[in-house]
């Protein structure tokens, strides 16, 4: 039997709005996934350790702060560091449209504005995991 | 023009229903005089201005005096904000509250590691009193009533704003204001703690004893229902959980020795208004009902002012749409009556752009138009309570008091709120709530428009605020040259004796707090002290 897919959900930075992560984290979890939650206020480093011991196959970063210009790229490029490169990153949060598109440009597979909902994001996971 | 594709409009002529409230409480056909039979009009409804105040705290409500337009507000450096105070009481606002970026409110100094993208993005980077004095510049503090939102580091805040009252000639009797300064709601729902919950409970009674001495018109506290709100909880789960903060923190105060209508007065509370305008209604009208109940039966209150519940409303946030953010104007207009025909005493609208970024100017603007409107236009403020003997309404306020009670007995037998907080039931009931309410937005059994139906393709984007990275810049070199500048001996002895009066967990720490304050100690070095001393707080694993 294949292995389900893994996802790590993160929350990076100071912020500690954390609704649209557990439910999020929750959604997965009743669409087959094993989940791995973070818990709040981690470091780029922490996010991304966590992806290596726990051998993710997504990881999601939910950040409401405004924070996420700082944050996301250097997740992106520390996961690249570590061999990361085929694990698809995606953020959820308050993500203004300008933002959305320089993030994709520096590496971020997908973003989730406000009102996107658990069915699509389960979708997209689904079709964009890496495949051990 | 943009060209409007309606999805799901089957909604408007097929059979409609379940009819819920956006909690997800049944509402019937219709509501009669049948379900007034167990409500005794003079016993639970009343009158104005008289226990048990269902209708209102004062008899004569906006006619005597409209509400406080107070517009929760801060980015960038004191500078930015201060400007955007000026602007806005230039523009009608009649008090003042002040949003502190995340590193501010988790006690760190914006040179911090962990402050990194976060300097001045979700308020306003205050480090040390050099950047109050900035933020209240040419706003004189005897003359105008300011709210801070401080959670965890609200002792800090709060000695930082008498400070620049004292450095402004006003005497502290004559400030008035509230400090947040409410961290149960930050356990079960804002998650912005440092300390664990004991000795962050041992800070707040500090901050009461203080404030009942020496700041007699400030309120110490403002117990909030609002982030529960905004977590995903429903209308009564808010209601329950803020009431019962509120006895929480009325029993560590009194067991500390306080007398009860020694610091009672000085509480206040803060609620959410969401888009289900009766049941919104119902909720204010039953937390008054409640307090008063609580206040004279369970501590025995005797002054009428103690067992008044004053309260502060700010629109949902969490109700707004990124798509097709004008529609926002019309879901704050909403929820700002809810709140006026509530009887609030202060008021926040959110601006239109927030699920995007901080406000405007522009943006700004109209929310507090939207109130002035709401205040001036629509004829509600002229008289008292106008819904009060609705068959609906008085059904939805007798059951939102019944559903608080039962709350209040699980929350009992639990052994009150820290101990529910610790075994995580607060936390899970609102998780559970959350979930319930988006998969019930994802079968579209709640229709948020312009998101499940109604939804428009090519909307045009709307200019929104940016923060750049030049602020952290500017404010880190800020705070460089102050610890240059500043006498750092008496920094050291302030902070060490902050410390041992810590450790020895017996004296008020605010005037300690106060000499670390006044001797320019940033805000990251007193909660290092503090965090040396009672430890950090880690959620329970989810």
């Amino acid at each position: 039997m294949e292995r389900p897919i893994r996802v790590l959900v993160a929350k990076p930075g100071l912020d500690g709005h954390d609704r649209g992560a557990k439910i999020i984290a929750r959604a997965f979890r009743d669409a087959g996934f094993e989940v791995i939650y973070t818990g709040l206020r981690q470091t780029a480093e922490q996010v991304v350790n966590a992806a290596l011991q726990e051998d993710v196959d997504v990881v999601g970063l939910s950040v409401l702060s405004g924070a996420h210009m700082t944050l996301c790229p250097r997740i992106v490029e520390l996961m690249k560091k570590e061999g990361l490169d085929d694990v698809p990153v995606i953020v959820g949060g308050i993500i203004p449209e300008a933002d959305a598109a320089a993030l994709k440009a520096l590496g971020i597979r997908e973003i989730f504005q406000p009102g996107a909902s658990t069915e699509d994001i389960v979708q997209f996971v689904r079709a964009n995991a890496r495949r051990a | 023009m943009p060209k409007d594709v309606i999805h799901s409009n089957e909604k408007a002529s097929a059979p409609r229903g379940p009819f819920t409230t956006v909690s997800g409480v049944p509402v019937r056909r219709v509501y009669a005089e049948d379900d007034l039979n167990d409500i005794d009009p003079a016993r639970d409804i009343g009158e104005a201005g008289k226990p048990p105040y269902t209708r209102g705290i004062y008899p004569d409500m906006y006619r005597g005096r409209l509400w406080t337009m107070r517009q929760f507000s801060g980015f960038g450096t004191a500078e930015d904000t201060n400007r955007r105070y000026h602007y806005l009481l230039e523009h009608g606002q009649t008090g003042l509250s002040v949003a502190f970026h995340l590193p501010t409110l988790m006690g760190y100094d914006s040179d911090h590691a962990m402050s990194a993208g976060e300097v001045g993005k979700c308020g306003v980077a205050i480090d040390s009193l050099e950047d109050m004095e900035t933020l209240f510049d040419r706003i004189p503090l005897g003359d105008i009533s300011v709210s801070m939102t401080t959670n965890a580091p609200a002792a800090i805040l709060w000695s930082m704003y008498l400070a620049v009252a004292e450095k402004q000639g006003v005497p502290w009797t004559k400030l008035r204001g509230t400090i947040q300064n409410d961290i149960l709601k930050e356990y079960m729902a804002e998650n912005t703690y440092i300390f664990p919950p004991r000795p962050s409970m041992k800070l707040i009674v500090d901050t009461f004893e203080f404030g009942t001495r020496h700041v007699p018109q400030w309120n110490t506290i403002s117990i909030s229902g609002y982030h529960i709100r905004e977590a995903g909880s429903t209308a009564l789960q808010e209601l329950a959980f803020t009431l019962y903060d509120g006895i929480e923190y009325v029993t560590w105060a009194t067991r500390a020795g306080l007398a009860v209508d020694d610091f009672a007065p000085r509480l206040s509370f803060f609620f959410n208004a969401h888009n289900d305008l009766f049941e919104e209604i119902a909720k204010y009208r039953a937390a008054r009902k409640i307090w008063y109940r609580v206040m004279t039966e369970r501590f025995g209150a005797k002054s009428p002012r103690s067992a008044t519940l004053r309260f502060h409303t700010q629109t949902a946030g969490c109700s707004l749409t990124a798509q097709q953010p004008y529609n926002n104007v019309v879901r704050t207009t909403i929820q700002g009556l809810a709140a006026v025909l509530g009887g609030t005493q202060s008021l926040h609208t959110n601006s239109l752009d927030e699920t995007l970024a901080l406000p405007t100017e522009h943006a700004a603007r109209i929310a507090l138009r939207t109130q002035q409107i709401i205040a001036h236009e629509s004829g509600v403020p002229n008289t008292v309570d106008p819904l009060g003997g609705s068959y609906f309404l008085e059904r939805l306020t007798a059951d939102m008091e019944k559903g608080c009670w039962e709350y209040f007995s699980r929350l009992d037998a639990m052994g009150g709120m820290v101990a529910a907080i610790e075994q995580g039931f607060p936390q899970r009931e609102i998780q559970e709530a959350a979930y319930t309410y988006q998969k019930a937005v994802e079968r579209k059994e709640k229709i948020i428009v312009g998101v499940n139906a109604f939804v428009s393709e090519d909307d045009p984007p709307i200019e929104i605020l940016r923060i750049d990275e030049a602020v952290a810049e500017r404010q880190t070199a800020r705070l460089a040259a102050l610890r240059a500048r500043r006498d750092n001996a008496r920094v050291r002895s302030t902070l060490d004796t902050l410390r041992t009066a810590a450790a020895r967990n017996t004296d008020n720490l605010m005037p300690v707090i106060l000499d670390c304050v006044r001797a320019y100690s940033t805000l990251g070095e007193i909660c290092d002290e503090l965090r040396a001393v009672y430890g950090v707080y880690r959620e329970p694993a989810f």
